[in-house]
């Protein structure tokens, strides 16, 4: 009966904020200046339009029509499970956000995994060495990385890799002027692995900094100061009393990750030219494609959700102190 | 038990000129040192319970910190500390603690959150014969019953206190420093908990008891030692606080006075 009360209220919780996402983002795009007619057909191209065509180009953008009754038949057919047609593709919004989000899945992943298990990794060995010359070194890199903009490093990595040293693809998702069918799968993971690289030295640098603060509590507490009374080792007290309590606070940060890489993964494809999904939603943005935006919108609102929701679920598997007083 | 042995012998803990001073900054550039404690003499013989008596901020909790090396980096100590004659440097000590020197600290705090209680007593041991013994202890203790499956959080103040004493009890320590475990129980709980290391020191190990509770200290010490501005002012058979004139400092008999 609990647990009903406690995932309808949950439920309830997501619907309000997809719904506030929404009319956030669409606000937004209607009051941008942006005409969607002189942005996506051109300026001069539309002067060489006739009065009918220009009529039937705007009703196509829906120039004319009220801002709420736009949102709310959008909001009626969303509901529905409809989710549009894209202005700019041409097909339907399932359709292109299956792709982009298919491609962009590859980088999510691989930063994902990367940033948490290395950030976890060097935060630990930094906070329980705190003030020593690997502290530093780590500490000095994760402040850098953390300050250093993602485009830029971005860059630097093309720069690098793609034109000095010759060994990565310049950009895209696939090799060009290759058919589909052709390509495979080592060619797309070569062309994923600068992009994904960059989203993972920022993540990283985030993880660590959050662990090591957690850590170097863990090690200043009283527990750690009487395993030490009672002759365990820094490595095992390491091993067996740090990593345990700052699991924890790890999940919540891992699972906050989500929400920072898929911010990342906007500002990555643009400077790599990758299609994926933080390509489409810049599009979709600038040139007013109103379903498609407001469709990506609600998606990753919903895994960044999604994301904490787990966190918290799993909080309560994990931590003895949530699962037994609950139980009580 | 007969105590006819030479002193030497039968000496477990012996501190000597203990001095302990912390590195503090003053400014950007020079630091001072702040002594903490100075000159500090105490003894410990086997089969004795020691109670150091003081307010708190008189460095009591540094002296049991600085017998199990685990003062923090900031902090510098000089003097000598020798363990049943033998002088304890760190590495010395390293090896000694948490088998035959043991710290049974205040309270639930100093337990892992997030490990049961019987994993934490077992060190990682997983012998037959460690768990055996570990059950024999908690059962002398009343924590039978599945309390070693418990998380700290589920036990009360008193059963982390005993969860705590028997920690040192299944290593066999011959030397126990009890870090103030009184605080937050109740007189009848607190007395319990203290008749348990004059238990100890029954048995024959040397228990070094540091509280602010001169009262309980009286129960069951034989020796207190009593601690004022960082250093021994009084180092006195517990019978001589039967009467005020058989005290010798003036903060001593302060301590007496407030008593009645």
């Amino acid at each position: 009966m609990e647990v009903a009360v406690k995932t309808a209220k949950n439920l309830v919780r997501v619907a309000l904020l997809l719904l506030c996402a929404s009319a956030i983002a669409f606000t937004l795009v209607s009051i941008s200046p942006l005409d969607p007619l002189q942005t996506n057909i051109g300026q001069a191209a539309l002067g060489s339009l006739s009065a009918e065509q220009t009529a039937q180009l705007e009703s196509y953008w829906g120039v004319g029509e009220p801002p709420i009754q736009r949102y709310l038949s959008w909001l009626g057919d969303f509901v529905r499970g409809d989710m549009g047609i894209s202005l700019l593709y041409r097909q339907s919004v399932a359709t292109v956000i299956a792709e982009k989000l298919a491609n962009s899945l590859l980088l999510l992943a691989f930063a994902w995994v990367i940033s948490g298990v290395l950030g976890f990794t060097l935060g630990i060995i930094a906070g329980a060495y705190q003030g020593r010359a690997i502290d530093r070194a780590i500490q000095s890199y994760s402040l850098i990385i953390a300050s250093t903009p993602l485009f830029w490093i971005g860059i630097m990595l093309l720069l690098i890799f793609a034109v000095w040293l010759q060994i990565a693809p310049i950009g895209l998702s696939v090799p060009i002027g290759m058919e589909a069918a052709d390509v495979t799968l080592i060619d797309r993971l070569r062309h994923a692995i600068l992009p994904a690289l960059a989203l993972s030295i920022t993540g990283i640098a985030n993880i660590t900094l959050h662990t090591r603060e957690k850590m170097i509590a863990v090690m200043g507490s009283d527990y750690v100061l009487f395993a030490r009374a009672r002759g365990e080792s820094t490595r095992r007290i390491v091993t067996r009393h740090g990593v345990r309590n700052v699991i924890l606070p790890a999940m919540t940060l891992q699972f906050a990750l989500i929400n920072e890489i898929l911010a990342g993964t906007i500002l990555v494809e643009q400077v790599f030219s990758y299609p994926g999904l933080g390509q489409a939603v810049v599009t979709a943005g600038l040139g007013g494609d109103m379903p498609l935006l407001l469709a990506i919108t609600v998606i990753s609102t919903a895994l960044v959700f999604g994301g904490n929701f787990i966190a918290n679920t799993l909080y309560g598997v994990v931590d003895p102190r949530i699962r037994k007083g609950v139980s009580k | 038990m007969s105590n006819i042995n030479n002193c030497a012998d039968n000496t477990v803990l012996d501190i000597r000129n203990l001095s302990i001073s912390f590195q503090q900054y003053a400014g950007r550039f020079s630091h001072t040192q702040l002594e903490t404690i100075h000159n500090l003499n105490v003894k410990v013989h086997a089969g004795e319970l020691v109670a150091i008596v003081g307010a708190s901020g008189s460095g009591k909790s540094l002296l049991a910190h600085s017998i199990l090396g685990i003062l923090p980096y900031n902090a510098t100590w000089s003097g000598e500390i020798r363990y049943r004659g033998e002088l304890l440097t760190q590495t010395r000590i390293e090896e000694l603690r948490g088998s035959e020197i043991a710290l049974v600290p205040q309270g639930v705090s100093h337990l892992d959150p997030l490990m049961k209680i019987g994993t934490q007593i077992l060190k990682g041991r997983k012998d037959a014969a460690t768990r055996q013994k570990m059950e024999e202890v908690l059962e002398r203790y009343g924590l039978g019953d599945g309390v070693e499956n418990l998380y700290p959080f589920e036990l009360s103040g008193g059963m982390a206190r005993r969860a705590l004493i028997s920690m040192a009890v299944l290593e066999d320590a011959k030397l126990i420093i009890a870090d103030e475990p009184t605080p937050g129980l109740d007189a009848k709980l607190a007395r319990r908990v203290l008749s348990h290391f004059r238990e100890l020191a029954d048995d024959g190990a040397g228990v070094l008891l540091i509280t602010h509770d001169l009262e309980l200290a009286l129960e069951v010490a034989e020796r207190i030692v009593v601690m004022h501005d960082g250093t021994a002012v009084e180092d006195t058979e517990a019978c001589n606080f039967a009467r005020e004139e058989t005290l010798q400092h003036p903060y001593t008999k302060a301590l007496w006075r407030a008593r009645l």
